[in-house]
């Protein structure tokens, strides 16, 4: 402190004598190094008051006591600067601590890309913020069965990603070659209709292929309808099915339905992150991911799904207002 | 001097005389102008908790010596409310957003020892002290 007070005087003498930018400009640069050494502003006024003192001898004492004045006036606002600080550390821990909550449930969550005859798969699924609240799960039963499902609570963020591992141990319970996907979807709907509080909504998306017959079998609770190419006529339609959203009553039924797959056809499953695309200028048309795929529809079933991600995530200046998700099957 | 001396706080001019008993010890025992600036907005904030959330209460100051060490004391006690989160109330950001003043991080702040016993329906003891350097 003895030091700074020197180093102070000096600097206040010299513009004294000057009255000149530069050693203002040192002055400003001088307040930088307070800052870094944690110098309260009432520390920085006592400074000031000494310098003063010296500097001016003859200086009557009113003076010096003006300064004790501005001094009790700087009391809170060290204090707010402190707090300020100490806020600001105790951010940094909690970002970090959402990034090592992020990589776990990136673990957990851990969807591989499965081989499944005759099928060609891609996906993307990107969280808006540190952690998602989509979920996406494949499983394969010895090359002749894919199950698919795309998940997405309704909400972001960290109460959505706890949300979602619940429904990922429910998925990990079913032995799903024993059930259709309106069954499975309705023993997952009895384990979130437990255990979720009533504010939170899923909706979910199931579907199944069958390499032997090429049938895609798909229920649907209360989610976006998948989008199936087709690519004899080339045109696509939605696939839709009836169901409610999960966890909002006990029982529920289920609607199931069937789709054949043609070389050539595919199936885009989605989160409303992908069909919601919201621009400056409001939502956009959703006839622009039909669009989108149709553009890369010879290209492979991952490199659509990038590509699909890459053009919306453009779209919105690179800022994804919500969890993105998309599930492309395609018939090779 | 005393080596002990307090004020009773019944009403907000109470506060003040807290604030002189402070300032007073503090200067006496030779703390500096800017230090007793900080002993005094802490007594301040003390015996202003007191007047706002228990009412009545005490501002005790005991002069201290430690070898070579010297230093003050403060003592805040109340037969108050007390309080029932204490986590939530030592948390920056919880009672300044609340226009509160310093609060209990602040006062922590300004001192450099910090205790603060309390049991609700019974009342709170805060103690601080300050050495001089």
């Amino acid at each position: 402190m003895m030091d700074l007070q020197k180093q102070y005087q000096e600097l206040l003498e010299k513009y004294l004598e000057n009255l000149d930018e530069k050693n203002l400009y040192f002055a400003q640069q001088f307040s930088r190094k307070f800052i870094e050494q944690e110098i309260a502003p009432e520390d920085v006024v006592s400074l000031h008051k000494d310098a003063v003192m010296n500097i001016f001898p003859e200086l009557r004492n009113e003076v010096a006591t003006t300064h004790d004045f501005l001094i009790e006036m700087m009391i809170h606002y060290g204090l707010a600067l402190r707090e300020h600080q100490s806020l600001i550390k105790k951010r940094e821990e909690l970002h970090m601590e959402m990034e090592v909550a992020a990589n776990v449930q990136e673990k957990l969550m851990n969807a591989t890309r499965p081989n499944v005859d005759g099928l060609d798969i891609g996906y993307v699924s990107e969280a808006a913020k540190a952690m998602s609240g989509d979920y996406i799960y494949f499983a394969e039963h010895g090359r002749k069965n894919l199950s698919v499902a795309v998940a997405d609570v309704i909400g972001k963020g960290i109460p959505a990603a706890l949300c979602m591992s619940m429904i990922k141990f429910g998925m990990d319970s079913i032995d799903e070659n024993e059930s259709v996907p309106s069954e499975v979807l309705k023993i997952i709907n009895r384990i979130v209709e437990k255990s979720v509080d009533n504010s939170m909504f899923i909706s979910m998306y199931y579907g199944m292929y069958n390499v032997e017959n090429q049938h895609f079998t798909y229920a649907s609770a209360g989610h976006e309808p998948a989008l199936f190419y087709c690519a004899k006529t080339k045109s696509f339609e939605q696939l839709d099915a009836k169901g409610l959203l999960l966890g909002v009553k006990r029982e529920v039924e289920y609607e199931e339905c069937q789709v054949h797959l043609h070389s050539g056809d595919f199936v885009a499953i989605m989160t409303d992150g992908v069909t919601e695309i919201r621009t400056e200028d409001g939502f956009l048309d959703s006839a622009i991911i039909e669009q989108l795929l149709f553009e890369v529809r010879d290209q492979s079933a991952q490199q659509m799904a990038d590509y699909l991600f890459k053009q919306l995530a453009q779209l919105q200046n690179f800022r994804l207002h919500d969890d993105f998700t998309v599930a492309i099957m395609k018939k090779r | 001097m005393n080596e002990r001396s307090s004020v009773e706080i019944y009403t907000e001019w109470d506060v003040v005389a807290a604030r002189q008993l402070g300032r007073d010890e503090a200067k006496s025992i030779g703390f500096g102008t800017v230090d007793q600036a900080r002993i005094t907005t802490a007594i301040s904030e003390l015996a202003r908790n007191i007047y706002l959330y228990a009412g009545t209460g005490k501002i005790e100051i005991r002069r201290l010596h430690d070898g070579v060490k010297k230093g003050m004391m403060i003592i805040s006690s109340d037969n108050g409310p007390g309080i029932p989160d204490v986590r939530k109330v030592m948390e920056d950001g919880f009672t300044t957003s609340g226009g509160l003043g310093a609060g209990m991080p602040g006062v922590q702040r300004l001192v450099d020892e910090f205790k603060i016993e309390t049991e609700v329906g019974v009342g709170t003891t805060i103690t601080a002290i300050k050495w001089l350097r």
